[in-house]
């Protein structure tokens, strides 16, 4: 095994760990907008798919290359917009607008 | 290390930081909206960066950026728009479309690598590292994929929400993903190439598809938690195949908070995350109307009595369900507890995990009709209110409700539920007796303090709302 695999399991063991012990703290108030809040950080998925861009050069890893990063920028825009705009309706009070 | 490559993994360091104190923030109301706008933040540098490095790196042709250009504005403007624009019921849908996509992008990753290797190193050279992690991504995101898309399309009612079962289906899934697995260890220990990862990602495909079919409406909950864990995990796979931290970091973070919720989730129902996945149990939504079978007499009462009811208690809480969100009743319940509350009755909710078909759905579908999350209350808090309530209003919630569940010897035996029953009287809305997912009567219905409202979710709640503003405004005859 070489050092650097090492390495990135430990990464991967330990920020599951962290993840474990900051998301086990979050209300069920906020499971949805949470969810969707994870959703929008596996979006770095888009980094992966950037760096794969150097390396491909035939019409079928375009062709691939092209779906993977409409996948991703969609996860990264749509998972952090949708989850402001929900986060944004949770008030303390209620608002002043009344039917 | 050259200064470009220190930099660029300072940086990408303190996306992972951004990510984390941003989960973190999501503890509290309060903060949870600054915790999305740091974690977005980190997502900002990180591609900023990736940015960097594509511009300095030279070696990327012109045709591939401008492809990954494209496809980006692309994937960019749908997910904006469709932010935009769903509506908060629609949210389980979009947040599975969610997964689907971020899994989908991971498995081709993983695919577009490895024909990559093909053209340019011979597969005994590649580390086994790299095939295994191949293999892990291509498998674990093509499931995901075509299960996510699957679930999307269950929740939309595109597809039938109730198990769609067929004889063998068990074995058929077994044969899948033995297929799979043989082609996967093929392929790590480096044999084989591409043409066989290609029928381990067509093996994965189908297995997503045919294993999220049998699973019923309900159980939906637990299905788009673990879609989210398989997500992340396939993510941090594909950080592995392209030896990339920033990847690792967050799909095991994502990863931890699907399986959070997924136990969280199957915990509620009482169920083994095993037995939900096998699917076949309940109905799906909305079951056609069952004569009521039961013994015992239902008491049904009148919107002016309900409203007198409610108007005189001095503490109510509400209990809503999924079916007040399939009745699209939320505006009407929140101008009801809020005509309470300024009558000076203390007016709370209690939600029960599994009240929507995604986890905490319910608590986004009221906030976005003007409930104070201050009022919206989690099983255990409200269960220690409901000896000193006077009214319980049950709108929509049935199984989650039903006393039989602390007995032990029938379907919703063992199930964590709301202690309606303990309250001084209870008020419970319903378009009629049928029975609720699990396909068993609620005793709740037939116990003497129990007084039925029956009718359309929306309509009931409008008659309330009137009778209770006649009432206030008049004063009692």
């Amino acid at each position: 095994m070489s050092p650097m695999l090492f390495a990135d399991i430990t990464v991967f063991v330990l920020s599951l760990l962290v993840g474990f012990e900051v998301i086990s703290k979050v209300p069920a108030t906020l499971h949805t907008p949470l969810m969707s809040g994870a959703n929008a950080i596996h979006g770095v998925v888009l980094v992966g798919v950037m760096l794969l861009a150097a390396t491909i050069n035939t019409p079928l890893g375009y062709v691939l290359l092209f779906i993977a990063a409409a996948f991703a920028a969609m996860n990264v825009t749509g998972g952090y917009l949708v989850t402001d705009r929900m986060l944004e309706m949770f008030k303390a009070r209620p608002r002043d607008v009344r039917k | 290390m050259s200064g470009l490559d220190t930099t660029t993994h300072l940086v990408y360091l303190l996306s992972a930081v951004c990510f984390v104190i941003g989960l973190h923030l999501m503890n509290s109301p309060a903060t949870a909206r600054r915790g999305n706008q740091v974690s977005a933040a980190g997502m900002t540098l990180a591609i900023l960066t990736t940015v960097v490095v594509l511009a300095d790196d030279k070696s990327s042709t012109a045709a591939a950026i401008a492809v990954l250009v494209l496809g980006s504005a692309v994937g960019a403007i749908a997910g904006a728009i469709t932010a935009r624009r769903i509506a908060m019921t629609a949210m389980p849908q979009l947040v599975s479309v969610l997964n689907a996509v971020g899994g989908g992008a991971a498995a081709l990753i993983a695919l577009a690598d490895a024909i990559h290797h093909d053209g340019s190193l011979p597969l005994a050279q590649v580390p086994v590292s790299t095939t295994l992690a191949t293999f892990l991504d291509l498998l674990i995101g093509g499931v995901t994929f075509s299960g996510s898309v699957v679930a999307a399309g269950k929740l939309a009612g595109r597809i039938a929400g109730r198990p769609i079962v067929f004889r063998g289906g068990h074995w058929v899934n077994l044969g899948l993903f033995l297929v799979a697995l043989a082609c996967g260890l093929t392929y790590t220990a480096r044999h084989g190439g591409v043409p066989v990862l290609v029928v381990l990602l067509l093996a994965a495909l189908a297995l997503g598809v045919l294993g999220t079919l049998p699973i019923g409406g309900a159980d939906m909950p637990v299905v788009i938690s673990l879609l989210n864990a398989c997500t992340g995990t396939a993510v941090a796979m594909a950080g592995f195949v392209l030896e990339s931290t920033p990847l690792i970091i967050a799909g095991a973070l994502v990863g931890a908070a699907g399986a959070i919720l997924t136990k969280l989730m199957a915990d509620a129902m009482n169920r083994s995350l095993l037995s939900i996945v096998a699917g076949g149990f309940g109905t799906g939504d909305g079951g056609a109307p069952v004569a009521p079978t039961g013994g015992g007499t239902v008491r049904e009462a009148s919107p002016d009595d309900a409203a007198l009811q409610l108007a005189y208690a001095s503490r109510v809480v509400i209990v809503p369900g999924y079916g007040l969100a399939a009745a699209q009743a939320q505006h009407e319940l929140v101008a009801l507890a809020q005509a309470l509350d300024e009558h000076g009755v203390d007016v709370s909710y209690g939600i029960h995990p599994v009240a929507g078909r995604m986890p905490g759905h319910m608590n986004v579908l009221l906030s976005e009709a003007n409930a104070p999350y201050t009022q919206l209350k989690d099983l255990e808090e409200i269960n220690r209110v409901f000896p000193t309530t006077d009214v319980v209003l049950v709108v929509g919630a049935n199984d989650v409700t039903n006393p039989a569940a602390r007995r032990p010897g029938n379907a919703v035996s063992g199930m964590p539920i709301l202690d309606v029953d303990l309250a001084k009287s209870v008020l419970v809305i319903k378009r009629s007796m049928a029975s609720g997912y699990a396909g068993m009567d609620n005793e709740l219905y037939t116990n003497p303090r129990t007084a039925m409202l029956f009718g359309d979710a929306k309509a009931v709640l409008a008659n309330l709302n009137s009778a209770l503003t006649a009432y206030i405004t008049v004063g009692p005859g």
